[in-house]
């Protein structure tokens, strides 16, 4: 059984092996550079990497993100869908072997191959990236790259891409298996995968691991603030807390509680034509502290890096389990 | 003789329509099964339910005393040819054995490459290249090789021109006397079930019309021809299965299972063609009426 699951299989594994091996080969020539310029340059590292190591990052980033729904598309969509609609698993399933194995051996390989080449894949940006995502969480000031927890580059280091390729492939499985077409399986696999990469990072992982709090004063000369709509919202930026990942902010008024800006703030930054002065907004700014308004900011510290990984693949490993069972009853059930 | 396939009240639905029910079947081992009927009469649904691909939504059905598709040991009883003989495209016919041998308990690995041989199929070939009559010959191959106790055939010459058709029926049934197997096969084709079989399941509108041995088929079933009378006059025990009139003169098909001995009718046999077809155009409501009275028949 493991015979043919690997003879139907080859074919798509030896493409993408292949494109995981080239970028490897890309990543191991001009990672060393990157890693000396880190220990003669530390944290000022962010300001002297060159353009091409620079388009570099972010095609690691983009990389480590496509493999997972590359291989729920191609990979796990057809899997089934293509026997379904060809009328092979008529021959598949009249062998000497349960269809119950049979699912079990082609999704044990598919899941097996798919967390080894996201795992690959994310070792080798995680590795090239690590002297920046070193520099950035040492303080390096930047806009061009990302903390490590940053949702940007968080699905794209460490072990979490392994989780999200096997979520993907059993998810591309088993809507194979129910839509029984393997092009609109194939669209479905992709618009799911991205909605679920979009929603855990959005409201479920800020919840995996135990987040920080701290209050900041609202005062000119104190850390930096934004003034955002129509000076309505106040956002403080966490520069002493290098590598953070701000979960949610809330303005408190003098008593504590959870406040709106009150509309003098709005009032004062007012101006007859054009934006208000820099000394204006830093009087705005003052009164509103004096007014005993503080900034309450929850994040997620730099240590939590690994807490966070462990956790969310463990999600989505549960989810891929979850799918699997999902399939193991609608192939014994529903199929025909 | 032991059952190869027995049905009780077996029924599948699809949200919300029957594809097949109140089937209720008795197959003795070592026959030659032709299931005819028209297109969309559920001939596929009940070799679909025999070969254990579907479930059934109502009674039960036994293969070769165990239920389809149920652990490794009921699966290498039944070989299944499903409809449109369905093969790998991607893998070549050696690969196609490669595949029989490494899935199945008692393939007969011998019996396949000597079947490839004397068919000529090139063992490099790929199953994508096949004609269709070369596909059906491999998929045959496949089924043969793993040495079933029942092999089931869904359509297997409904695409295949008539020289082909031929060629695999004549083929199918050496391999049958050979390996003294039983077979289930479904054609929408009489003259395909007349050559091959020796039993014939008619199944019309989703319902089982009528089964049995086609000799005795053939044997109580007579077109009587006479002045014109009423059907319902007719003694106990000859049930008609389709009557019409002239002003003058009455045409029935009755099955009996005693002579006819009314000297006014004039009584002429009938082949299973015309059996056959004769239940499939009686009308729908009739049948009910005379299901009970078909057990007789096994």
């Amino acid at each position: 059984m493991i015979w043919l699951s690997w003879r139907q299989f080859r074919t798509q594994a030896a493409v993408v092996f292949a494109a995981v091996a080239v970028l490897a080969v890309i990543l191991a020539g001009t990672g060393p550079q990157l890693a000396d310029l880190y220990r003669t340059a530390g944290s000022g590292l962010v300001d002297q990497v060159s353009s091409a190591d620079q388009t570099l990052y972010y095609t690691g980033l983009l990389v480590v993100y496509a493999v997972p729904a590359v291989i729920g598309m191609f990979w796990g969509a057809p899997l089934i869908a293509r026997e379904l609609e060809t009328g092979t698993h008529y021959l598949a399933w009249n062998q000497g072997v349960t269809r119950t194995r049979w699912l079990a051996t082609r999704l044990g390989l598919g899941a097996a191959a798919s967390m080894t080449a996201a795992g690959l894949t994310s070792l080798a940006v995680s590795w090239w990236s690590s002297p920046i995502d070193r520099a950035v969480n040492g303080g390096g000031a930047t806009d061009t790259y990302f903390a490590r927890l940053d949702p940007v580059a968080f699905a794209a280091r460490g072990v979490v891409p392994m989780a999200h390729a096997a979520f993907a492939f059993v998810l591309g499985v088993a809507l194979g298996l129910v839509v029984r077409r393997t092009l609109p399986a194939m669209a479905t696999t992709f618009t799911l995968y991205a909605v679920v990469q979009v929603a855990v990072p959005m409201w479920l992982r800020p919840h995996l691991a135990a987040a920080s709090r701290t209050t900041v004063a609202i005062e000119p000369d104190g850390g930096p603030i934004s003034i955002q709509d129509g000076a309505k919202q106040i956002v403080a930026h966490l520069e002493d807390v290098p590598g953070a990942w701000v979960t949610s902010q809330q303005t408190l008024n003098a008593a504590g509680q959870p406040a709106p800006v009150p509309s003098s703030f709005a009032d004062c930054l007012r101006t007859e034509s054009g934006p208000p002065a820099l000394q204006q907004i830093d009087g705005c700014v003052a009164d509103l502290g004096a007014l005993g308004y503080k900034q309450q900011v929850t994040y997620q510290p730099a240590d939590n890096f690994w807490a966070l990984q462990w956790a969310e693949t463990g999600l989505y490993l549960g989810l891929a389990l979850a799918l699997t069972g999902f399939c193991a009853w609608w192939i014994r059930r529903r199929v025909a | 003789m032991s059952a190869v396939l027995r049905a009780q009240g077996l029924g599948k639905r699809y949200k919300q329509r029957w594809a097949l029910q109140n089937c209720d079947l008795d197959i003795p081992s070592g026959r030659v099964v032709g299931l005819v009927g028209p297109n969309g009469a559920g001939k596929s649904t009940l070799l679909n339910l025999a070969s254990g691909m579907l479930r059934p939504s109502a009674g039960t059905i036994e293969v070769c005393g165990g239920r389809p598709a149920e652990g490794v040991e009921q699966l290498a009883k039944v070989g299944f040819v499903a409809q449109d003989t369905p093969v790998y495209a991607a893998l070549s016919v050696a690969d196609h054995l490669d595949f029989g041998k490494r899935l199945n308990p008692n393939w007969d690995e011998g019996l396949a490459r000597d079947r490839i041989r004397r068919l000529g199929l090139d063992p490099k070939q790929k199953a994508g290249k096949l004609s269709g009559g070369q596909r059906a010959q491999l998929a045959l191959t496949l089924g043969i090789a793993k040495r079933p106790e029942l092999l089931i055939l869904d359509e297997p010459v409904a695409a295949l021109d008539p020289l082909a058709r031929r060629e695999f029926m004549q083929d199918l049934m050496e391999a049958v006397a050979e390996h003294e197997l039983s077979v289930v096969l479904s054609s929408h084709l009489v003259s395909d079930v007349e050559r091959t079989c020796d039993y014939v399941i008619v199944l019309v509108d989703s319902r089982v019309q009528v089964a049995g041995d086609i000799d005795d088929l053939v044997a109580c079933h007579h077109r009587l021809t006479g002045p014109r009378r009423d059907p319902a006059t007719l003694p106990a025990g000859q049930h008609v299965i389709t009557a019409s009139h002239t002003e003058r003169q009455t045409t029935l098909l009755v099955r009996t299972d005693t002579a006819v001995h009314d000297p006014s009718w004039t009584v002429t046999p009938l082949g299973l063609e015309d059996i056959v077809l004769a239940y499939m155009t009686r009308p729908a409501d009739a049948v009910r009426d005379t299901r009970p009275a078909l057990e007789v028949l096994r």
